[in-house]
């Protein structure tokens, strides 16, 4: 047998052919195995099943330690949607009460990815939500039919009080902006929304846990990865401790029942807020569970707007509780002193131009006028101050000065509730007039309205009332917060420290003294109880709209103020009308627990009165 | 006497280095196929009711085997070659008809106990027939048509049988002896053009989304490859060094005029250019070809039209022959279409359990993705995935450079056999493994279409493993008697 050695060459090129394929291999694998970290990624996703562990939310006190907001447990289906096995949709549907196309719509809704921008096959997705344990026990004995198929218990809130809902707010399923926004969501978590619970979510909500579990590639669950090492727990959110006397706040609703308007009271010495009652309002457990979205509609359609929070997001004239504010500014001013005295003809009269009173003593002084809510006295008050070019300069120069002061006290910008969607009021500056008349071309009597509440001055019920609690302390006020305390955590620095108008204190002493005097003898009377010195001020707000609005500014008592209130009834005409009567309710409902038999019949009538069919007659 | 002599001459003499690698493979084999099936809640390597345990049983049942084939005579191979080959032949044939219907295949031949694929058994039958015929005396491939007809007639059979069984994948390992035919003197050209039609096959139909001058990028790499090819051929087949330069520098000359061009802002249409630069090229050839009256530049150039028009009618093949699975088959393996949860998902989930390996892997026992079961045939014909995850880029290219050294060990023992029918079978034995690694790795990293093919020695299952045992240990056979062959002179 003879060799061919030309053919024995070959055996290179075959050799050569296998060894190229393998380094094309290993070019390959080095790609796949040390270059590309993607498929490490793929394959935990495969391997491990991420399941979250939702910790109890914070519960809500009142002020007194009552229970407020706690958990209730629900369930949500959650479906790996990649693992489902042909299952009995029949079966499934019956044992939740659904029919058919439902689950087929909610099987479109959770995969269309506009919706649900977290979809995925591989992951957890949120099915139905808000089982209630009837159907959670029913369900759950089947669980084992339906693979891919799993049951998520969750956390929902259930109310002790059925008022509040404007302080207290609600949780609602996350949106695809909130997760978004927060990496922390995952879609079908919950967050807050509306009031201390959309605030103080980030402690509310505590920290998701995390269990990592081992699943087959038939969605069979091994255990815990590594015997649960990097499992982590959920840590309960904190609770809340609110300021709030829930007992009050839930008395007052009762007294705003069919009025539309809003009631604040605050805690002078600490800035802390006992109510805020807007009205109409709302149960807050209609926002909560399956039902939510069908409430939150009704809600949003109510021509009385019930999700409008009036006490911190309506604007209002402040009408005559602007008076005392003005009575301030004056003496620290040195606009006016005690002694100084207006003349009122029944009204303004000046230039011809009349802003009209009602009937008392003239000339008047301070504490008086503050009595008998003189209008005279704050326009020619006003008019003195906007006209005394040698201290000021100019009239938009006085006007500023005037401004500050009020800005001071609280007017014109969001006092900083710690609840969402406060308003700021409005308070005009020198610019605004100048644009409206042209620069210099007004004067103290184009704008004169201002000067007793009216024309382009709007305040919040919350920042009238904090006027009430900066008087009942005479001079400072802290801002205005519904929570008391954060569990293991201390108040932002904002809600503890003091805020002090450049006023003397001896000016709120004198505005003190005239508020006590509208109790005693002024346009407060209904308000002046036996026992209890509370200090007031009327308001009638004229409305351009419609009827007056009636307002109640006070504090009480008068020596050691324990609670500022505001009451501000839409359309309810005289400040007396409704406004006092309430605002003094409330006074003595906080500092005496009840109301006592002499007084039993105003609380009759401020319960059982509505005010609304008048608001939609508009004026007769 | 004389037979006991032979017998201790056998072990003295056997390659065993060869069989180290071999019992390397298969104990490497056996771990990965233990990690393949393990279980979180057993069990035991040894465990006999385990894919570990049965394999053991087999490997024992191995070393027997290749024991009693050590100690057969040399010539008892070559003898019986034919008759070994035609039975065969007749139990695939009956396989056919008597096998029970496994996953749509009738390939399963069951004996009592006994399940055993013939189709596994007829690679060394046809290595064995094949080697006979090339022994005959004074015979040469390439002396008349009908030596060639009888090769390819000897391949061609069981291919047939099989492909009656439904087991492409297995028929499809036999045409690995084509490169036993071009060690052996088919022509080399025939190797080249089904290459280069499987290349341009592959890239005209995977890149068809970016354009080049008009055309799909795909065709545009085809025409450029045709034009090197022609060069190459021109130069080396031919010979004819100043043809090849000069159609060097036409096509390297019009080329980069048209980039010039292209770069101006004036596109000169793909399509028109490259017909035109190789119709002049081909006419250029022809010329030469009446002048110096070379056929191989004939050849050349009726090869250079055969690609285009292969070229133009790969589209027309692919849409319009190709069943719908295939396509899918083909464009999964090429990376075109992305259906990880249907046709892509073992190769998809192959790729994650390898690449998720790292450099180092993640230690024996310890990958998450192919003991919880994503890779489907994990034990047989995607074990490599094991290794790739749990013993990393370090291991995996371990096992690719085994197979290597073993497949070039084998040539090398092929090489140094006196006889054609030893030389025959070695490069047979070769030529299966070079197959079956080249797939079923080339499979499992995504870069081949999914062909079920087992990796020799490693993939679980009896059928696989004897017969590549007895595949090696005849050839070892052989090579230990090779110096008493020369005795014998």
């Amino acid at each position: 047998m003879r060799k061919d050695y030309n053919l024995e060459k070959r055996k290179y090129v075959i050799g050569g052919f296998i060894a190229i394929i393998v380094v094309i291999y290993l070019l390959r694998l080095f790609d796949l195995q040390v270059l590309d970290n993607r498929y490490k990624d793929d394959a935990d996703s495969n391997a491990f099943l991420r399941k979250s562990i939702y910790p109890s939310r914070g519960v809500i006190y009142d002020r007194n330690g009552n229970v407020v907001v706690y958990n209730r447990p629900a369930y949500d289906i959650m479906v790996i949607p990649r693992d489902i096995q042909p299952f009995d949709t029949l079966d499934f549907c019956n044992t939740l009460g659904i029919t058919r196309d439902q689950l087929i719509d909610r099987f479109a809704e959770m995969k269309d990815k506009s919706k649900n921008p977290g979809y995925s096959s591989y992951s957890p997705q949120t099915l139905i939500t808000h089982l209630d344990a009837a159907d959670y026990g029913r369900m759950q004995e089947k669980m084992y039919r339906f693979p891919g198929f799993y049951i998520q218990k969750r956390i929902l809130r259930e109310y002790n009080y059925h008022c509040g809902a404007n302080i207290l707010g609600n949780i609602r399923e996350v949106s695809p902006e909130d997760i978004k926004r927060d990496p922390y969501y995952r879609r079908g978590d919950y967050t807050g929304d509306l009031g201390v619970e959309k605030s103080y979510e980030n402690y509310l909500r505590g920290i998701k846990g995390e269990e990592i579990l081992i699943r087959d590639a038939l969605g069979q669950i091994h255990g815990h990865y590594e015997d649960g090492a990097h499992d982590k727990k959920a840590i309960s959110g904190r609770n809340l401790k609110l300021g709030i006397d829930i007992e009050l706040q839930e008395y007052a609703e009762r007294l705003m029942t069919g009025k539309i308007g809003a009631v604040v009271a605050i805690e002078p010495a600490t800035g802390e807020v006992l109510a805020l009652v807007t009205s109409p309002t709302y149960d807050p457990a209609m926002l909560v569970g399956r039902d939510r979205g069908k409430n939150y509609k009704a809600l949003r359609d109510n021509p009385h707007k019930p999700l409008l929070d009036r006490s911190i997001q309506g604007a209002y004239p402040p009408g005559s509780t602007f008076k005392p504010g003005q009575g301030l500014i004056l003496l620290q001013e040195g606009i006016i002193t005690l002694g100084t005295v207006f003349p009122c003809s029944r009204g303004y009269i000046n230039s011809g131009l009349r802003v009209g009173c009602h009937g008392h003593a003239s000339p008047i002084a301070l504490k008086p006028a503050l009595q008998t809510s003189c209008n005279a006295y704050f326009c020619w008050g006003l008019k003195a101050m906007l006209e005394r070019k040698r201290q000021y300069g100019s009239t938009a120069k006085a006007f500023e000065v005037w401004k500050t002061h009020l800005v001071e006290l609280g007017y014109g910008y969001k006092l900083g509730i710690d609840i969402p969607g406060e308003s700021r009021g409005f308070l005009p500056n020198a610019k605004f007039y100048d644009k409206i008349y042209g620069e210099d071309k007004w004067s103290a009597n184009s704008i004169i309205s201002v000067s007793i509440g009216q024309g382009e001055i709007m305040a919040t019920p919350l920042q009238i009332c904090n006027l009430g609690a900066t008087i009942a302390n005479r001079g400072w006020f802290v801002t205005p917060h519904v929570v008391k305390e954060i569990e293991d955590t201390v108040l932002a620095r904002q809600y503890v420290d003091k805020r002090t108008p450049n006023i003397n204190r001896a000016h709120f002493e004198s505005v003190a003294e005239g508020m006590r005097m509208a109790v005693t003898g002024g346009t407060c009377k209904l308000a002046n109880l036996p026992d209890i010195e509370v200090c007031g001020k009327t308001g009638t707000a004229q409305n351009p709209h419609g009827r007056d609005h009636s307002v109640f500014m006070g504090f009480a008592p008068y020596h050691d103020p324990k609670i500022a209130v505001c009451v501000y009834v839409e359309n309810a005409g005289f400040g007396a009308t409704f406004g006092v009567p309430i605002g003094s309710l409330v006074i003595e409902k906080y500092l005496k627990g009840e109301i006592s038999e002499s007084r039993k019949y105003i609380e009759e009538r401020m319960l059982h009165t509505s005010t609304i069919q008048t608001n939609a007659s508009k004026r007769k | 006497m004389r037979q006991r002599e032979n017998n201790l001459s056998v072990f003295s003499q056997v390659d065993w280095f060869t069989i180290a690698l071999y019992v390397l493979l298969v104990i490497a084999g056996v771990f990965s196929i233990y990690a393949a099936s393990y279980d979180f809640d057993n069990a035991s390597l040894l465990d006999p009711d385990e894919f570990s345990g049965k394999q053991i049983r087999w490997i024992i049942f191995s070393i027997a085997l290749s024991v009693v084939i050590l100690l057969f005579d040399s010539h008892v191979f070559e003898t019986y070659a034919i008759p070994i080959y035609l039975a065969i032949l007749f139990v695939m044939l009956v396989t056919i008809f008597v096998a029970p219907d496994i996953k749509g295949s009738h390939s399963w031949l069951v004996i009592g106990p006994l399940r055993f694929q013939p189709a596994e058994f007829g690679k060394f039958a046809t290595a064995l027939a094949l080697a006979k015929l090339f022994n005959s005396y004074n015979f040469k491939l390439n002396a008349s048509p009908k030596n060639f007809g009888l090769a390819l007639a000897i391949i061609f059979v069981p291919i047939l049988l099989i492909i009656a069984q439904n087991e492409t994948g297995s028929a499809l390992s036999y045409l690995a002896l084509f490169f036993v035919l071009y060690r052996e003197g088919m022509s080399g050209m025939i190797l080249l053009a089904a290459l280069s039609a499987v290349t341009f096959f592959v890239v005209a139909v995977k890149y068809t989304e970016t354009l080049l001058l008009g055309i799909p990028l795909g065709e545009a790499i085809v025409f450029m490859l045709i034009m090197a090819l022609m060069v190459a051929i021109v130069a080396i087949y031919c010979r004819a060094i100043e043809v090849a330069r000069n159609l060097l520098g036409w096509f390297a000359g019009t080329g980069m005029l048209v980039g010039l061009l292209s770069l101006c802002g004036i596109q000169v249409p793909g399509m028109v250019y490259f017909l035109t630069v190789i119709l002049i090229a081909c006419l250029y050839m022809t010329l030469h070809f009446l002048r110096l009256r070379n056929p191989r530049l004939l050849a050349t150039i009726i090869a250079c039209v055969v690609s285009i028009i292969f070229l133009f009618s790969v589209n027309y093949a692919f849409n319009s022959i190709l069943k719908p699975h295939q396509r899918q088959r083909i464009n999964v393996a090429l990376g075109i279409s992305d259906d990880p949860l249907a046709a892509g998902y073992n190769v998809n989930q192959s790729k994650i359990a390898i690449g998720s390996g790292g450099v180092f892997g993640k230690g024996f026992l310890n990958g998450t993705q192919t003991k919880l079961k994503y890779v489907p045939e994990q034990h047989t014909d995607f074990i490599y995935c094991t290794i790739g995850e749990e013993q990393g880029f370090v291991g995996a290219s371990a096992v690719l450079f085994l197979f290597l050294i073993l497949i070039l060990r084998i040539m090398h023992l092929a090489e140094r056999q006196p006889t054609a029918f030893g030389r025959v079978y070695g490069y047979c034995v070769a030529s299966y493994l070079i197959f079956h690694l080249a797939i079923n790795t080339g499979m499992v990293i995504g870069l081949c279409p999914v062909i079920g093919i087992p990796l020799p020695f490693f993939s679980y299952g009896g059928s696989s493993l004897w017969s590549f045992t007895i595949l090696l240990f005849i050839l070892l056979r052989l090579d230990a008697a090779r110096k008493e062959h020369h005795s014998f002179r």
